[in-house]
């Protein structure tokens, strides 16, 4: 093949995974990164390849989105991989890591298989499926692991659901950690959750509504650290939302324990209040926390207690979200406003751009072992050509996933992808 | 010459595992047994030695080839063979163990052997009990003939035991004949070591000194001798391993991970197979490998050398 060639130049170069963050330039060839630095194209030259003139503002590696819950397969009314991945590059986002919370469930090698296919046919990014850790997501029986695995499922899950079985928890780390391979776990003890739609406290209780103490989280943290402990597996809390969940894993990582967390985007910015006179879209799993846990979750991705940010994507229609609070679905739309949300960190002085960019992009890659999330040279063009002042605010109208549900309309952020390229190609330009 | 007369072997009256037997003792029930190998060959099969005496087979879980085995040792040797059955028993109507060995032990028998699904189960048999106890498998503890036929299966094979590895492969978690092998085979001087994944190892397995591999590649690379567990079914569907076919891919010996063992290297089984589950046909009967029928073989010469030592301590 004839290597197509695209000059970067005159941009801020931030690539965290080596603390690279100044002026220069980057040459794309054959999709990827083949040479990066500071003095590259400083002077347009009329043998340069085809180039685009960053005029200073910020590229980066495209970003990894940890957690995505798509319709596809079953529920392609509201989201399919195409669909998410449209929203995806809008978003900046150049690896979507899917959810194995569909119907059927990805508990099995033949339908890891599936994903990757259509994923291939039909997305505009890359998309790296999680298999289910337990079959059927029942909490009962463990997945076939290592089939799975090679069948390229890049971690096991049984998505928004925690194994509530303690026995079958450790069984299924012990197996897995037997083929080094990763489990994120949800952390929401399903019974003291049963039924719940907020988090206890005054608000939920002026609102009548059903709610949970926000300790079942820190419950099911707190239990599985000490299985990793005694498994050894590798395990990354797929979202945490209260400051005991952080403090729990703070030690356990002091401990030297092979944990990582993540934290969703709307946790970042929103509390409970924000649900508002009963705003079901700001109904998510597990719920909006009081406005100590959502500065928790601001210090802890500025300390790097969280590593990874996610949008924690989860589309809904009208069916599941014009109901009333309590019967409404849970989860947010979030693939185009993840990077606008984490942002938010470094316009309010919590982190430089870099280390917020690195919980997006440096971090998620080493977890899951994916090849992208950097600039070096010979790692795929993956990239996103941010403004990281732009004000905007988010409608609805204009989001690409089919589904519209976003716990952000209506607010108003700072920085936004201008473009965003996958392998060398350009898959958004938000001209 | 009667077996009381001949030198003895044990020190106790009982063989109730590995743990507890010293290696001069295993070597001695070794070499009685190479003389029990040679007369099984000959057609007059039998001896005198323990001609009078009455054995017992309490078998609390289903056996074929354990509880044949003893019994035609038992036979050979000339004693009286009773197999009580536990499905036929009064153990099936309620009774407790010690009231059944009490029953037993009314009918004065010289020697029982029994398997039982409880670790333990044997021990404490022995101390209720005035006569020998031979241990035939206790829950996941111990099943010592089984160690004692495969070290001499072993012996025959490779004429010894030093600079020797053996590769332990299944589901060590449960099986009495992995702890067994692993305490006998250390204590003759093969290096031990343990392939399985981390579901099916027990906590601190490497307590027993043996080393521990959860990819059985890396786990088979230098090892002379591969000896395969069974897996039984009902451990494979989803408890402790996700599927047959999942654990036949990853630890199921097939050409490919034999390959990584020694040039020459043996596989053993205690049997009963599951055949594409733990190993693949093809390795199973290929008798260049294969010593699973030979250990059948080794398994009566053995008992028969149980037999004789426990007659030789008996008043």
């Amino acid at each position: 093949m004839n290597g197509r060639r695209i000059a970067f130049r005159n941009a801020r170069l931030i690539d965290p995974a080596s603390g690279l963050d100044a002026k220069g330039g980057l040459l794309v060839e054959n999709g990827r990164i083949a040479d990066v630095g500071p003095r590259l194209f400083n002077n347009a030259d009329k043998n340069d390849p085809e180039i685009i003139d960053c005029r200073g503002l910020v590229l980066a590696p495209g970003l990894i989105d940890c957690r995505v819950f798509t319709g596809e397969p079953g529920s392609e009314h509201r989201e399919t991989l195409q669909s998410a991945s449209e929203a995806a590059a809008a978003g900046g986002v150049t690896t979507i890591v899917t959810m194995p919370n569909t119907d059927p469930v990805i508990d099995e090698p033949s339908l890891v298989d599936f994903i990757k296919r259509r994923a291939a046919a039909t997305a505009k990014v890359r998309v790296a499926p999680m298999a289910a850790l337990t079959r059927k997501l029942a909490g009962e029986v463990m997945t076939e692991i290592g089939l799975l695995q090679e069948a390229g499922a890049v971690a096991f899950t049984d998505g928004d659901r925690t194994v509530a079985n303690a026995r079958v928890m450790r069984r299924a780390l012990a197996y897995a950690g037997t083929f080094g391979a990763l489990v994120v776990g949800h952390a929401e003890d399903p019974e003291l959750t049963e039924g719940a739609a907020m988090t206890e406290g005054e608000f939920a209780t002026r609102m009548g509504l059903p709610a949970a103490p926000a300790l079942a989280e820190a419950i099911i943290v707190e239990r599985d650290i000490r299985l990793v402990e005694l498994t050894g597996a590798r395990y990354h809390f797929g979202q945490i939302s209260t400051r005991a969940s952080l403090e729990a894993i703070a030690a356990a990582k002091a401990r030297g324990l092979p944990i990582t967390c993540g934290v969703s985007a709307h946790h970042l910015v929103l509390n409970e209040l924000d649900v508002g006179t009963y705003y079901t879209f700001r109904k998510v799993k597990p719920p909006l926390r009081s406005e100590a846990d959502r500065a928790a979750m601001m210090e802890g991705v500025a300390s790097g207690i969280i590593d990874v940010i996610v949008s924690g994507h989860e589309p809904q229609g009208a069916d599941t979200k014009r109901q009333p609070f309590g019967a409404a679905a849970f989860g947010s739309v979030g693939l185009e406003t993840l990077l606008p949300v984490a942002l938010c960190l470094h316009h309010e002085g919590h982190a430089s751009l870099s280390h917020v960019l690195k919980a997006l992009t440096a971090t998620p890659a080493r977890i899951l072992g994916l090849p992208a999330g950097t600039l070096a040279k010979g790692a795929p063009a993956d990239l996103v050509l941010l403004d990281e002042a732009e004000p905007f605010v988010v409608d609805e109208r204009k989001l690409h996933s089919r589904a519209h549900n976003s716990a952000f309309e209506g607010r108003k952020f700072q920085g936004r992808p201008r473009m965003t390229f996958v392998g060398g190609e350009c898959v958004y330009n938000a001209g | 010459m009667t077996s009381a007369s001949a030198a003895p072997i044990l020190r106790s009256s009982h063989l109730l595992g590995i743990e507890g037997l010293s290696a001069p003792e295993a070597t001695a029930l070794l070499d009685l047994a190479e003389t029990y190998v040679a007369l099984n060959r000959s057609p007059e099969k039998k001896t005198a030695l323990l001609k009078g005496r009455t054995l017992i087979n309490l078998f609390f879980e289903a056996s074929t080839r354990t509880q044949s085995s003893f019994e035609l040792a038992g036979k050979r040797m000339g004693a009286d063979v009773l197999n009580m059955s536990v499905k036929t028993s009064s153990v099936s109507k309620g009774e407790t163990l010690i009231d059944t060995a009490a029953t037993l032990s009314a009918m004065r028998p010289d020697i029982l052997v029994m398997r039982h699904y409880d670790s333990g189960a044997a021990e404490l048999l022995s101390r209720k009990l005035e006569c020998s106890v031979v241990n035939a498998g206790d829950g996941s503890h111990e099943h010592p003939t089984q160690a004692l036929l495969d070290a001499l299966t072993i012996r025959r094979r490779r004429g010894g035991f030093n600079n020797l590895t053996v590769a332990i492969c299944g589901d060590i978690l449960h099986s009495r004949v992995a702890r067994s092998n692993i305490r006998l085979l250390s204590m003759m001087g093969a290096r031990v070591r343990l392939v399985a994944p981390a579901s099916l190892l027990p906590a601190q397995a490497d307590l027993f000194g043996v080393e521990i591999f959860t990819d059985m590649k890396m786990g088979l690379a230098g090892a002379d001798i591969v000896m395969m567990l069974r897996l039984q079914l009902e451990r494979m569907a989803g408890a402790f391993v996700p599927s047959s076919r999942e654990y036949f891919r990853f630890y199921g010996l097939d050409r490919e991970k034999l390959g990584y063992a020694n040039p020459g290297a043996l596989v053993m089984h205690p049997g009963p197979m599951n055949r594409g589950v733990e190993i693949a046909s093809d390795i199973a009967d290929d008798l260049n490998v294969s010593l699973i029928s030979e250990q059948v073989e080794m398994g009566v010469a053995i008992r028969m050398a149980v037999l004789d030592a426990l007659a030789r301590g008996m008043k």
